[in-house]
């Protein structure tokens, strides 16, 4: 005889049974499992790729996270490397570093074994590759191909016109730059007035481009403030660079043959401190009244903060730096502006030594070049032809 | 040998660099890590140079009691308290003399330094906006399509200005920027060849 159950304990049941039924099933693994040596680095590292589960964002959709696994033999056991959330396809096995240890190290040379997990509320399926992978270091990043192919290209036609220039210096013409044509006269002025000439440097180190390229205006500028027996102030951010600048002026005025001019106090340290080097600079031109500024080299947000005192204290101003966003503060406030790569011609434009000439006409070819394949460029573009974007495209 | 030793130093250098960023193998890497460190250790030890060159010209003109010679005196007790403050206590610790004068004596003055800033832009931006000739009257009309367009006042002139920063401005910019990767990679070459010598106190 059967007895007849409450109402209330059937549907209790109906519940406990009814619900994990409804959506009980994991997600599906992911598809395509394989791992591969990282191209192009230094070794130590695997990259696992996988095709999404059917779960992953469709289907059931209940997919959470991929976990991958590594081990040294296909029967495990298997070590949990990392998370990946729900859309990833790939993972970077290299080792980690976890409470200050090195953990999951990769060996080179050594194979490894990988299994992808596709966990859910519900539990998890996973897939493994099918071939174990080893991590080896590469001797050559073929991803940077196009970037050395220009490279030697121009390094090549570099070295081919500075020998030319040797024998036919006089051939290469270089165009009249205003900024350094004005250097001897604002120089002159200063010397009329009796006032002092300021040279700044910027706020870059002794490796930076500029602040090297602005070694050979200093110089060119040193030579003639020891001719005319005028004073030179220099002050400067990087302690580097000022020990460069006080070797470039004291050599100037060697050339010059006025070493007995040449002060060594006069070339010195200020701070590193960005605006603090604004306002002591801005003090020395209101103070020394400074008849001639120079700003060449690296200039951030004080490149207006300078030249505009400059202005007001009413100095002839020569600036240049290869900082486009500050480019227009100079054009605004300096009587003179070397804008980017003008700076970098100083020193062959000033020493007009043929090696230095030869170089500047490598570079103006390189640029002729670059200017003929941004338009040839932009035409294939235009119809939609991606050959010869795909052919320079450089993988990091 | 004087000169010689510097060049190889700056061929071999810049050659191993330049290799460093075309072969990812260990063995380069490690050679590159090895030069950066150098770099580093000089860059610390310079500071030394400066704090020797600071000291010996602002200490100069207090003696000799010279123009402007309490900003020298001001100059020489900021360096000395902030080289105390930092030896004696922990600057990693939040409250202790060194950060209370980074906190509200240091920072305030170069908040201060900044915000001049905005006040000359603003008497460099009427300088360079004076409708002298075409090309000035050029820039000026360009300005004001521009900086209306930034402003909801002059929201039917945005499309305007997003077609002036994009096209020209930009075609300009990126010109500019050519030159100056070009012009940087040639600097790179003269001076790992040797042709550029400016750095060694030499034009």
């Amino acid at each position: 005889m059967m007895t007849r159950l409450p109402v209330w304990l059937l549907l209790f049941l109906v519940m406990l049974v009814g619900a994990p039924l409804s959506g009980a099933d994991p997600p599906r693994p992911p598809a395509d499992v394989s791992a591969a040596d990282t191209p192009d680095d230094s070794g130590s590292s695997i990259h696992v790729t996988w095709t999404l589960s059917p779960d992953d964002g469709e289907g059931a959709n209940n997919l959470t996270t991929y976990e991958v696994y590594r081990s040294g033999s296909p029967e495990g056991p298997w070590e949990l490397l990392g998370e990946e959330v729900a859309g990833s396809s790939e993972y970077q096995d290299r080792a980690q570093i976890d409470a200050g240890e090195i953990v999951h190290a990769v060996t080179d040379g050594t194979p490894y074994y990988y299994t992808v997990r596709a966990n859910g509320l519900d539990g998890w399926m996973e897939a493994s590759a099918p071939e174990p992978a080893k991590a080896a270091a590469q001797w050559y990043h073929k991803g940077k191909t196009p970037i050395l192919a220009v490279l030697l290209l121009f390094s090549a036609l570099v070295l081919y016109f500075v020998q030319k220039a040797r024998s036919h210096a006089d051939d290469i013409y270089v165009r009249p730059i205003a900024g350094m044509d004005a250097v001897d006269e604002a120089v002159g002025r200063a010397t009329e007035m009796g006032r002092p000439i300021l040279y700044v440097l910027g706020l870059g180190t002794a490796a930076t481009i500029s602040t090297i390229a602005s070694y050979a205006i200093l110089a060119r500028v040193a030579r003639k403030v020891a001719q005319y027996q005028s004073r030179l102030i220099v002050p400067n951010y990087d302690p580097i660079v000022m020990a460069v600048a006080q070797e470039t002026v004291k050599q100037a005025y060697m050339d010059a043959g006025r070493p007995d001019l040449y002060n060594e106090k006069d070339v010195f340290f200020v701070t590193h401190a960005q605006f603090a080097y604004v306002a002591a600079v801005n003090g020395i031109m209101l103070r020394e009244k400074t008849a001639t500024n120079f700003y060449l080299g690296k200039f951030y947000a004080e490149s207006l903060l300078l030249a505009e005192t400059g202005n007001i204290a009413g100095s002839i101003q020569i600036a240049g730096t290869d900082e486009p966003s500050q480019l227009p503060f100079f054009v605004t406030a300096c009587d003179y502006t070397l804008i980017g790569e003008e700076l970098y011609a100083a020193s062959a434009y000033l020493a007009r030594e043929p090696l230095l000439l030869g170089a500047l006409k490598a570079q103006d070819m390189v640029k002729g070049v670059a200017m003929l394949w941004l338009l040839f460029g932009a035409i294939l573009m235009s119809f939609n032809l991606s050959w010869l974007r795909d052919l320079i495209s450089v993988r990091m | 040998m004087k000169r010689e030793v510097p060049l190889i130093i700056v061929f071999v250098t810049g050659v191993v660099m330049a290799l460093s960023d075309f072969v990812p193998h260990q063995s380069i890497q490690d050679i590159r890590e090895f030069m950066m460190s150098w770099l580093q250790i000089i860059g610390v030890l310079a500071v030394g140079l400066g704090l020797v060159s600071l000291t010996q010209v602002n200490w100069i003109k207090v003696r000799r009691k010279a123009e402007g010679w309490p900003y020298a005196l001001i100059t020489l007790l900021g360096m000395i308290i902030m080289l105390v403050t930092g030896f004696a206590w922990d600057y990693r610790d939040a409250h202790n003399p060194f950060q209370f004068l980074f906190q509200y004596a240091l920072m305030p003055i170069y908040a201060t330094m900044f915000s001049l800033l905005a006040f000359y832009i603003a008497s460099a931006a009427f300088r360079a906006f004076k409708a002298r000739n075409t090309m000035a009257t050029t820039i000026l009309v360009t300005a004001i399509i521009v900086m209306l367009g930034q402003v909801p006042v002059g929201a039917h002139l945005a499309p305007l200005k997003s077609w002036i920063m994009e096209v020209p401005n930009m075609a300009g910019f990126r010109a500019i920027l050519l030159g100056i990767g070009l012009g940087g990679v040639a600097m790179a070459l003269k001076i790992v060849f040797g042709i550029e010598r400016a750095y060694m106190g030499r034009d």
